[in-house]
């Protein structure tokens, strides 16, 4: 499967092994990324509240390139990072409700030859897992099931949230998906409280004692939940989760410790690819502070943070 | 006829006792609401249940409960929807072999709880909407007559004015739940029905006393849990940044919590760069690396920075230069959309979605062959969220 890949600024930039794990996980299930590398930031919603029609002009841009690459041969769009996803849910509603607004944009995407044709498939890759690859034939990659590792999921408001803009229904659980995907690889769903909550990450600026207390509280409800470790679909997350995670332990006043996975590195170490390979060892607590999992799983990384 | 479990978080403050759980079955049609069911059986099984309602068909606001742990209004939910979503796929959902669980009924969140479920609305949700002064303040004496509006400027006000003060959505707000003095998405819709009246006249003092508060318009984490839980369709959040935009752009109101900052760094950082530039966007949004209100953040932040540099996750040339730029178009398209002057905004709940023709031919032919439910329900759910404003009333036709 051809896709036209967004990656994201996160992913790039903070969370560096969050791209690096995409791109040696691809392969392995039969996915070709081609990098949409003249795309630009989705606003992850900060520019959508700046000005609406800038976020979605610079979206049906980025929705036009995609285009041209599915023209080629691409089959869909696809995202590794739940805030892209969702920033980009929130213009495609607009541009596909309206010919009138899409004709609007569309006049200032013409100068660069580009066109949004309305209706363009765009998955981030968790749902790209599910519903193209099939769990199926994720089951019958999986080399080194993940056994007795409790997997707390951590979903990142924007791919769970708002359920009508996402396509979440009874039909097409996508709000499932990572519990699903979990157990697929052979790990254990821990439910916890957080799951479903906000890593608090939009406010770290304007309010970073309220943006760090969500993102201590879930960590903390996942270790009373016994979770040996979170996974996200969304870097934003795990920078407040992951690279603040020494800042948020102490203003919630417990000591935490809790390893976060990017999506693309879980499937990675189910698939038998090395931890160092998976980028693990760039990470702040780093993942071999989970205990009955080190000797088997990820042995090759050093010691905890 | 059909029998539903219904299981009911029971709390009464002057027995002693903690809250615990009770379960009772009620026999009633599918299509009835979870409300009937409670009601039935407070009629028929015990008299003490608590719950608060009165008009039992969205309108007053009264049942707002918490139905398999997402907040509803309870006479707005039918038994059999609310007993596919405890069975099956809902949030938190059992795995399959597991005991098929009951329809759970609890009380708001983010509420201090009366008893079972009734909630003190005064000491989070009125005192909220108090704080932001939600009546009129026009400017000089009132006209002999009656304000004359434009029709659209009203149009504009209309989403926040749907709400019914349920507290659905300050039930789930995940600021509130860190922070408890936030102000809240119900109030903050309210406030914009006043920021978007143009008969108000104290806009800038309203913007100014919202965007200053700690725990005002910047403290909302942008996380749709009260689009999600609006029963109106007043999508809360949307007006939230509402206000920020008008805030930042109209009245250029620079707030001491960084929010007009870090809304201009960011946007400058994309329209410079393409994709963001972490690096500068922490510094920028306090006031820039040299600002003063920068400097202990900056210092605070060196341990991170430290560690993130030991492992790698940054690399000093990546943090310092700037590898990526942006394209040309890039930049166009923001010299253009910027420099026109005026916003273009398109609310969907104003002027609806787009009738797809292939859609509505498939209708049409479901409901030739009589096997139309769906194709009505979708109208009357169309309708329901209010988006069928014929073209004319459209602010932006």
């Amino acid at each position: 499967m051809k896709v036209a890949y967004w990656p994201g600024c996160v992913s790039r930039g903070f969370t560096p092994e969050l791209h690096g794990s995409m791109a040696k996980v691809a392969p392995l299930l039969d996915i070709e990324l081609v990098e949409l590398d003249r795309a630009c930031c989705t606003g992850a919603g900060v520019i959508a509240e700046h000005n609406q029609e800038l976020a979605d002009t610079l979206n049906a841009r980025t929705f036009a390139l995609a285009q041209q690459e599915i023209g080629r041969g691409a089959d869909l769009m696809m995202n590794i990072c739940s805030t892209c996803q969702g920033a980009q849910a929130e213009c495609q509603e607009r541009l596909d409700a309206s010919g009138e607004y899409r004709d609007h944009v569309n006049e200032l995407l013409e100068p660069e030859g580009l066109r949004y044709e309305k209706g363009i498939s765009n998955k981030h890759f968790l749902w790209l897992m599910v519903e193209e690859i099939g769990l199926e034939t994720i089951a019958s990659k999986v080399q080194r099931p993940l056994t007795d590792l409790r997997v707390g999921p951590f979903y990142g408001c924007y791919i769970v949230r708002p359920t009508d803009r996402l396509g979440i229904d009874h039909d097409q659980p996508r709000d499932r998906y990572l519990q699903r995907l979990i157990e697929t690889l052979g790990g254990t769903v821990v439910d916890y409280a957080g799951a479903y909550k906000c890593c608090g990450f939009p406010i770290i600026t304007m309010n970073k004692e309220a943006s760090l207390k969500q993102a201590g509280r879930h960590l903390g409800d996942a270790i009373d939940a016994q979770a040996d470790c979170l996974v996200t679909p969304c870097p934003l997350c795990h920078l407040n989760l992951d690279l603040q995670q020494p800042v948020a332990q102490k203003l919630v006043g417990r000591p935490l410790g809790m390893p976060v996975l990017h999506l693309p590195q879980l499937v990675g170490l189910a698939l038998g690819l090395d931890p160092n390979e998976l980028g693990m060892g760039k990470h702040i607590v780093r993942p071999t502070s989970v205990i009955d999992w080190t000797t088997s799983v990820v042995a090759g990384v050093g010691a905890t943070a | 006829m059909a029998e539903f479990t219904l299981k009911i978080r029971r709390y009464q403050p002057e027995s002693g006792e903690s809250a615990y759980w009770e379960e009772f079955k009620v026999d009633l049609d599918g299509k009835r609401s979870v409300l009937d069911g409670i009601l039935q059986a407070r009629d028929r099984q015990d008299g003490s249940i608590g719950i608060r309602c009165s008009c039992r068909a969205a309108i007053c606001g009264s049942c707002g409960v918490r139905i398999n742990g997402k907040p509803a209004l309870a006479c707005h939910t039918h038994l059999d929807e609310a007993e596919r979503v405890a069975h099956g796929v809902g949030w938190n959902a059992p795995d399959e072999g597991q005991e098929l669980p009951a329809i759970t009924v609890e009380p708001m969140g983010n509420f201090p709880v009366l008893k079972d479920l009734i909630v003190d609305m005064d000491a989070v949700h009125w005192k909220k909407v108090q704080r932001v002064t939600p009546w009129l303040l026009p400017e000089g004496p009132p006209p002999e007559r009656e304000y004359i509006v434009p029709p659209e400027s009203m149009i504009d006000v209309t989403q926040s004015m749907a709400c019914i003060q349920c507290g659905a959505c300050v039930s789930d707000c995940l600021s509130m739940e860190v922070d408890p003095l936030f102000i809240g998405p119900a109030a903050l819709a309210k406030a914009y029905r006043f920021v978007g009246d143009p008969r108000d006249g104290q806009h800038r003092e309203r913007l100014q006393d919202l965007a200053e508060d700690p725990h005002g318009i910047y403290d909302c984490t942008h996380c749709f849990n009260c689009i999600e839980a609006c029963p109106k369709g007043v999508a809360p959040m949307s007006q939230i940044m509402r206000l920020r935009r008008v805030s930042s752009a109209d009245y250029g109101i620079k707030d001491r919590n960084n929010g007009y900052r870090h809304e201009h760094a960011f946007v400058e950082n994309i329209r410079r760069n393409g994709i963001l530039h972490e690096a500068d966007l922490l510094p920028d949004s306090y006031g820039g690396k040299f600002h003063p209100r920068a400097v202990p953040e900056l210092f605070s932040s060196l341990p991170i920075v430290t560690k993130a540099l030991q492992r790698r996750k940054m690399t000093p040339g990546k943090a310092l230069g700037h590898p990526h730029k942006a394209p040309k178009e890039v930049k166009r398209i923001f010299e253009q959309v910027e420099g026109r002057g005026e916003r273009y905004e398109l609310n969907l709940y104003v002027v609806g979605v787009e009738e797809d023709e292939e859609a509505l031919a498939d209708n049409e032919a479901a409901l030739a062959s009589d096997e139309g439910p769906d194709a009505v329900g979708g109208e009357e759910h169309a309708a329901a969220a209010g988006s069928h404003l014929p073209e004319e009333r459209s602010p932006n036709a």
